[in-house]
This record gives structure tokens, sequence and C-alpha cells, in this order.
């Protein structure tokens, strides 16, 4: 059994020092949640594939960090001169390192704390933990416990900001383990626009495990693009829930790309609660080592008119292991929905698995939903015809997923942040 | 430059070549002639190195080396080239990226420099007003969506890019009109020297009215049943196969 008696200590302390924060109700009702649930095992639905329990082996410290402008420096991503930056470091939102060009009237960034008592606690106590109607499982509720340094950000009706919002996670794992619980809740105003780029970098050699939940609204009219970028060490963990709730009309655009790595749990929730929203979910996934990732996606049709389109790509290596759930709910209500789905993945180890799986619930019966998933190899004969000219091996294979990548890449629509994608692919795949 | 000594070849346990015997010196044009279904793919393919064909006996030398030991890639990159019969498509790959790495891992290999952007361009109009390639089907994936037309004439611009010592042309010839046909001809006439030898499949005696191969053979069987000169060429086109496969006894 894991000992996690030390979480007590850690709650009893936040609930002390912070009681009157506005959010001592939601951490309260989320560690509950999580006494009665536990850590996922492979018996609880939705982790039959992913286990992170054993993350738990090491009690993690919860030192103050010492992160400098310099360590940041190393990590930032191309376009950051122009973009609005949110630091977090060990999953807690630091005001200092962050730097938003944005003015106020287009973008607002509060501490999550400070929303939940000014002018937007309506919007925080409305939204703020939404997710948990639709993630019952206790490391999604020990996020909720631990909402300490979150961070709000509000893009104000009418407004796209010039400068792209980067959200970077530094997890400091130069002296001990680490574990970070990022939370952040983002509401995208009527007829306004967000491009949001999210990384992720544990420094050191420690272990490091993150559990971040990030919430986002989109209100009427607006367009949401959302990047994830997930390249940390081969020691790094993560459960990352992206949670979008798209309460008018609105557009939304996302790719998230999991190249190295631990265990990766992403869960990307889109709940559809306007009639015509209109989603995109692409995903890329190029794993290697014992990296193992898993992709749940889930999109709750709940009006009338939406459309959705999934496509997850990946490949599986060496002993890494390959996980792709895709949930579709359509509701009763939400007649003529159009919901389509795809998942392709090449297996290049005999070592490495892959478990691919749709899962509709459909409750309405004007809708159009399909789903396909496949699992192959590389192209032999693309590979020789290669080799044939000369080109060795492995450089061949690196060319021939790079090609299997890049229409997924296609999605990613700021070129800095493609390139820099790219470039990560490229330097992932060379390194034998 | 080339010798194929007694050459024995099996796909997927089935004996295709049943003991190949060819000597290739630098300079020579050697054709390969034969009915579908002889193995001149399959000769083709193990010359190349390609994984699933297994050779059972034999040995072949290329340039003094052992071509067997050597990998795909060494093989390109020693000097042979193979024209492929049916080139893939490959989505997602540029053709001039790959031809720029395919020409710079083969300097590699020979202790040479990469080739920088503006001297590789200047090749490569030169090589394309020689094949007649355009431009737009370099910028576009590697064969993808090309005419089987424009699939050959892409492998004939490879291999002016490479400047292979033995080129292997597997029916390149195949489906193409008069222009293209000569046009193909011509860039092996480019690259033929005295150093450099060629190793034409091909179907038809047309091809050899353009390029005057010094030796043709027929291939029948996972054997060659019969080599001459080119009057053997014109006498298969004028009386067909049977003159010479009717006497083989397909059991030896
Ligand atoms: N990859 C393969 N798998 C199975 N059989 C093959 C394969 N390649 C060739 N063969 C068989 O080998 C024989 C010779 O084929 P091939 O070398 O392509 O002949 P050719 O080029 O002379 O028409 C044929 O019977 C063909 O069916
Ligand atoms: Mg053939």
């Amino acid at each position: 059994m894991i000992d996690l008696t030390y979480l007590n200590d850690r709650f009893e302390h936040l609930q002390q020092a912070s009681a009157d924060d506005g959010i001592a109700v939601i951490r309260k009702n989320s560690f509950d949640s999580f006494n009665k649930t536990g850590l996922p095992t492979y018996r609880t639905e939705d982790w039959k594939y992913t286990s992170i329990s054993n993350l738990f082996d090491e009690s993690f410290a919860q030192a103050g960090h010492t992160i400098t402008l310099a360590d940041l420096d190393a990590l930032r991503m191309p376009g950051h001169h122009k973009a609005n930056e949110l630091v977090f470091v060990n999953g807690r939102f630091d005001a200092t390192l962050s730097n938003i060009l944005s003015t106020d009237d287009e973008l607002t960034v509060l501490s999550l704390k400070d929303a939940a008592k000014g002018e937007y606690k309506d919007l925080v106590a409305r939204y703020l933990n939404k997710s948990s109607e639709y993630m019952k499982d206790g490391v999604h509720a020990l996020n909720g416990a631990f909402i300490e340094e979150g961070v709000f950000v509000y893009i104000h009706k009418g407004k796209t900001p010039q400068h792209p919002l980067y959200i970077y996670h530094i997890l400091d794992g130069r002296d001990h383990p680490v574990m970070a619980q990022p939370r952040g809740l983002i509401y995208v105003a009527e007829n306004s626009r967000l491009q949001l780029t999210e990384t992720y970098a544990t420094l050191g050699v420690s272990d490091s495990f993150c559990n971040g939940v990030l919430e986002v609204v989109v209100d009427q009219n607006a367009y949401v693009e959302y990047y994830k970028i997930q390249n940390d060490k081969s020691n790094a963990s993560q459960v990352s829930t992206t949670h979008i709730t798209q309460i008018g009309r609105s557009y939304v655009h996302t790719v998230t790309v999991t190249l190295n790595g631990g265990v990766v749990r992403n869960n990307m929730n889109l709940v559809l609660d306007a009639a015509g929203n209109e989603t995109h979910l692409y995903g890329l996934y190029l794993l290697k080592g014992k990296t193992h990732a898993d992709n749940h996606t889930m999109i709750d049709n709940k009006q009338p008119n939406c459309f959705s389109n999934q496509l997850y790509k990946g490949i599986a290596d060496d002993f890494s292991t390959a996980v792709f759930n895709g949930k579709i709910m359509v509701q009763p209500d939400a007649q003529k929905t159009n919901s389509f789905q795809s998942n392709k993945n090449i297996l290049l180890s005999d070592n490495a698995t892959i478990n691919t799986k749709p899962q509709l619930e459909i409750f309405a019966d004007d809708v159009k939903c399909s789903h396909g998933c496949t699992v192959g190899q590389l192209d032999e004969e693309a590979l020789f015809y290669l080799r044939a000219r000369g080109i060795p091996k492995d450089k061949a294979e690196v060319l021939l997923l790079q090609a299997y990548a890049a229409d997924v890449l296609a999605h990613i629509k700021p070129m800095a942040i493609r390139a820099y994608v790219e470039k990560l692919i490229y330097e992932h795949l060379s390194i034998v | 430059m080339l010798s194929i000594k007694n050459i024995h070849a099996n796909v997927e346990g089935k004996e295709i070549l049943k003991g190949i015997n060819l000597e290739i010196k630098a300079g020579e044009v050697h054709a390969i002639m034969g009915p579908n279904g002889s193995g001149k793919s399959t000769l083709a393919s193990v010359l190349a190195g390609r994984e699933q064909y297994e050779v059972t006996a034999g040995e072949v030398s290329f340039l003094d080396k052992d071509l067997l030991e050597l990998s795909p890639e060494d093989r390109a990159r020693e000097g042979l080239f193979l024209a492929f019969q049916y080139p893939v498509e490959i989505p997602g790959v540029s053709t001039t990226n790959f031809i720029k790495a395919a020409v710079n891992e083969k300097r590699k290999y020979h202790g040479l420099e990469p080739l920088d952007s503006v001297s590789f361009l200047k090749i490569m109009k030169e090589k394309m007003k020689l094949v007649e390639i355009d431009q737009s089907l370099l910028s576009r994936s590697i064969n993808e969506g090309f005419s089987g037309g424009e699939k050959k004439r892409n492998e004939i611009f490879q291999m002016a890019m490479l400047e292979p010592k033995l080129a292997i042309l597997d029916e390149t010839d195949s489906g193409l009109d008069i222009d293209a046909l000569r046009i193909v001809a011509n860039g092996i006439n480019k690259l033929h020297s005295p150093e450099r030898a060629v190793l034409v499949i091909t179907h038809y005696q047309r091809l050899l009215d353009y390029i005057q191969p010094d030796y043709v053979h027929v291939l029948y069987n996972g054997r060659i049943v019969k080599s001459g000169t080119k009057e053997l060429a014109l006498e298969l086109e004028e009386k067909g196969y049977d003159f010479i496969t009717e006497g083989v006894d397909l059991n030896a």
C-alpha cells in the first residue's frame, strides 16, 4: 500500500492557511472525493491501461523554488518575444517570472484566488471545477484538493490579443522528486480569440509528476487554438486534463504533441453546450524508450448541430505504450450531430504496445458519427526505396516518420510553433 | 565490374532464380529480356538488396566487393543504382529534399563535403534539363500522384543526379510514349562512359534502337537461357520467345 498520509498533513495545512480564499469548499469536496476514490487502479474505468499509483511511491518534496530567468530562458519557445508568457513553477503560478504584453482591456491575468474574490468571482464560482462532473477519478480530485496558486485568464469581449499565450510548467527536480498540480481557468468571452501553447519541463534528474487541470470556457462566437507540447524527461510523468466547455456557438481547435516522457496521461474533454459548435482535435505521439502515453478524448454533444473531428496519430517504438480512447457522447437533444474520429498507429517494435478504442454513447437518432482505428507498420517498400538511393536505414525511418507526422503538424497554425515542434521531433527521432 | 556467379534466390520459400551467371565489365551495356514472371525484377531486387529475397546460393562481386554483404544503402553509395519497375509513392517526403539527402549521403560515404544549396541547385537544374523533368514535380512528395511516365522520368533524373557506376533499369521503358522513351534513352546514353556500365531490363526491342547494347541475354524461368549480341533482340522481336523457350526443360 502506498502511504499517502503526507497528503493529509499538507491538505490540513493548506486549508488553515487559505481558509477564506473562496476556493476552500472546492478543495474540501475534492479531498473528500479523493479519500473516497483513491488513486485509480487498473480496475478503475478509464484507467485500464495506465497506472500512475506507483508514481506516488516517493513522497514528493514541496520545496520552495529558485528558478531564475536564465533557467526560464533555456526553455522558452520561439515567438516568446511577442507572447504573453505565464510561468508555473512546481505547479504554482509565478507572477514575477510571467510576462504579459497585452493590455488589461484585452487580456486580464489574475491569480485564481484574486479572481475568486473580485470582479470575476461569479465566473469562477460558475465554472471552476466543472470538470469534476466528468472526471470522477482520484487524480483529478487530488488536483482540486490542492488548488493554491492557480491562474485565471480572461479574454475580453470582442478582443483578439496580438500576443499569443504561452504557458510554461517548470518542475524543479534538481534536489528532490517533485509533484506539481497546476490549475487554471480561462474564459474566452464573446467574439474574442485565444491562441494558447502549453509546455512542460523538468529541471534536474529527479522524478517529477505534474497533475495539471486547465478549464477553458468558450463563449459565443469565440475562437480558440490550443497547442500542448509534451517533451519532458523520461522520468517526468504527468496527468494533463484540459476541459473545454463551449457555452456559445464557437470554434475550438487543439493539437496535442507527445514526444518524450514517463507516464503521460492526457484528458482532452470537450463539452459542446451550444448549438452549432465546431471542434477539431488533433494528436500526435511519437513514443520511444519506455514512454507510456495515454490520450483520452471526450466529446459531450449536448446541443444540436455540432460538428467535431478528431485525428490522433502516433507510433510506438522500443518498449513504449500508446493508448487512445475516444469517447463521443451524443445527448438526446443533440440531433444533427456530426462527429468523426480517427486513430492511426504504427507499431515499430515487438516490445511496444498499442491500445486503441472508440467509445460511442449515442442517445439521439439523427446523428452522423464515424470512427476508425488502425495499427500498421512502416511502409517497407518506401523504406527500401530510400535506402536503395543511399539513405541509411535510421535516417530513412526518420524521413518516413516525419512524413507520417506531417498531416497532424499541418494543423499547428502558428509557424513559429510548428517549426519548433518539427525541430523537437527531428531531434527526438534522431537520438537512438 | 559486376560478376554474378550461380545465384539462386527464393521469395517466400519459392525458388525464383535458379542459377544466374553474368559478367558485366566497365563500359558495357547489357540488356536482359524475357517473358513476364521469368525473374528479371527478382534479379534486380537481389542486386539492390531487397530483404524479402533470400539468396540461397552463389556470389556476386561488385567493384571487387562482396555485394551480398553490403546493406542496400552501401550498395547505392558504392555506385549501384536501380531504377524501379514500380517506383513507390512516398507522401510527405519532398522529392528535392530526398535527392539532396541521397546525393550528400553518397558524398559523405566517399569522404566528400556535402553540397551546399547553391551547388546542389545548379547540378539539379542541369540534370532537369537533361531528362526534361519539371521543377513542379520535384517540389512534390516523392512520386505522389505522378503519372506512370513521370515516375519513370523521376527515376532517370535520380540516376543522373547520383551518377552511378552501374545502373540497372527495370523496364524503365514500359508504358512510355516515343518522346519519353527518347528522353530516357538520352539519360542513359549521357551517363554511359568507359567507367560505367548499364544493365537494362526490357520487354521491347524499341529501347534498344536507342541505346545499342553490347550483349543481350534472355532470362527464362530463373535462368539465362541464351546470350548474344543485339541481333538476338531483333530475332526475339521477330519470332517471339517461343523459339527459345520451347526447348528449355523447366524441371532441369
Ligand atoms: N515479393 C514477391 N512475393 C511473391 N512472389 C514473388 C515476389 N516477387 C516476385 N515473385 C514471383 O517471382 C516470379 C518472378 O517475378 P519477377 O522477378 O517480378 O518477374 P519479371 O520481372 O521477369 O516479370 C513470379 O512468379 C512472381 O510471381
Ligand atoms: Mg519485372
